[in-house]
């Protein structure tokens, strides 16, 4: 397991919340990185800290936004998604989770759920950290390789300057390459746009 | 810790041979021909060799220093002692040899890539390679038409424009990102079948020239600016 893991609660009761944080208080290898009430900011603060693990209550997503957090988690293939469940839910909704964490969990309890999920997930993943970029990713790189601006890909894919300058850090770090005009060969080579897109005839 | 300072302070010193310094910091390799002086030193001195090139023993021996020592810093005293034609000089003549010397070994190597692969892959790299001449010009001409008369007018205390080093400082542009971009492309992305032996040969290259270019940027700004910041103050 690594040294530091990374978590973000999103629940909506803040003593819940808070609750569960402490749990983490004195274990060192994990901190929890956010804590959110509502999903609306979710995918930015995902984005912004990479995290290991999601904790999140499921009542939070309604029916409307299920194709929304599927969306994110493929997304961010590589956080696991954990439901913290204080009432009953529906088996189809928890399905979508690795593992569940109850209201009445002990400490021990929850804590060795989270130690068992990053465990797995750090021996099934046994190699250097995904160099794949995410579909969000893919969608900033392109839009980057268009020439557009922050401003402008902000705009056309619903997210804020902020998250766009994050995705681009995540594309530097997981392509090795700093500058736009070398991003445009690597989506060249990757068939991710066509020449007629970027250089026009 | 006296002896530590000593030690930072004069890391080669002009008594020592100038060939066993070459033999010892291959690096410094590239440097002779900037100074005027050829291989061929036998047993002389760095001190003899330098007075025979008419170069001056402290600033090469500076040079030297921040060239070999990442955490070299010059003394006040001898930033104070630089000769600033010297100094332009040999700026100058490492701006030729990247121009005239370097870019165009990487660049022939890499034409015989562009042209063998997929022509759609090749005209990318083709447009990539320019750009990245372009900004070194860019960045060259800059400090050439901008910086150095500049210089040249601070020493002589009859500085026409409002220019400061800062600016200098704060838009000294990196030119060593797409030279790493186009290492990874080379080593990472470009399909494995396409010239394996040339590649080498570039990327061999690219390691070379960033490590110089590195040193460059490290002379302007451990000696240059502060030169500068001493003459502005």
């Amino acid at each position: 397991m690594k040294s530091d893991n990374k978590i973000i609660i999103v629940e909506p009761s803040p003593i819940i919340s808070a609750g569960l944080a402490s749990y983490f208080d004195d274990t060192k290898q994990i901190s929890i990185v956010s804590q959110l009430d509502r999903i609306d900011r979710m995918e930015e603060k995902l984005a912004a800290y990479n995290p290991d693990i999601l904790i999140i209550n499921p009542l939070l997503i309604a029916y409307d936004t299920n194709e929304q957090f599927l969306k994110i988690c493929r997304d961010f293939s590589n956080v696991i998604p954990v439901a913290l469940v204080s009432s009953y839910i529906d088996s189809g909704i928890l399905k979508q989770f690795k593992d569940v964490i109850e209201i009445n969990d002990s400490k021990q309890k929850v804590i060795s759920k989270i130690f068992n999920l990053l465990s797995d997930s750090n021996t099934s993943q046994d190699k250097p950290e995904s160099v794949e970029l995410s579909n969000r990713e893919t969608d900033v790189l392109v839009a980057l390789v268009k020439g557009m601006t922050n401003k402008e890909i902000s705009d056309k894919l619903f997210i804020s300057v902020h998250t766009v300058i994050t995705h681009r850090k995540n594309i530097i770090r997981k392509t090795g390459i700093k500058s736009v005009s070398g991003l445009t060969v690597y989506a060249l080579l990757n068939n991710l746009v066509d020449e007629s897109e970027i250089y026009g005839n | 810790m006296q002896k530590i300072l000593i030690i930072m302070k004069n890391i080669f010193s002009e008594n020592m041979k100038m060939a066993d310094l070459v033999l010892g910091n291959s690096k410094l390799l590239l440097m002779f021909p900037r100074f005027g002086m050829d291989l061929g030193f036998g047993d002389h001195s760095i001190a003899e060799v330098c007075a025979m090139n008419n170069v001056n023993t402290t600033f090469f021996l500076m040079i030297c220093n921040v060239y070999c020592n990442n955490d070299y810093t010059p003394s006040p005293d001898d930033i104070a002692a630089v000769d600033l034609k010297a100094l332009v000089n040999y700026l100058l003549e490492s701006h030729k040899y990247y121009l005239n010397e370097r870019l165009p070994h990487i660049e022939e190597h890499l034409n015989h890539i562009i042209n063998a692969c997929n022509p759609k892959y090749g005209k990318m790299l083709h447009r990539f390679f320019e750009e990245y001449k372009n900004e070194v010009v860019d960045h060259f001409i800059y400090e050439e038409k901008k910086v150095f008369p500049y210089l040249q007018q601070l020493v002589n205390q009859n500085v026409k424009t409002d220019y400061k080093i800062k600016v200098f400082h704060e838009n000294h542009t990196n030119i060593e990102d797409k030279l790493s971009d186009l290492m990874n492309i080379l080593v990472k992305y470009l399909p494995a079948d396409v010239f394996p032996k040339e590649r080498i040969e570039i990327a061999l290259d690219i390691n070379e020239l960033s490590a110089d270019l590195m040193s460059h940027a490290l002379i302007e700004e451990r000696i240059l600016i502060p030169f500068v910041e001493s003459l502005e103050a």
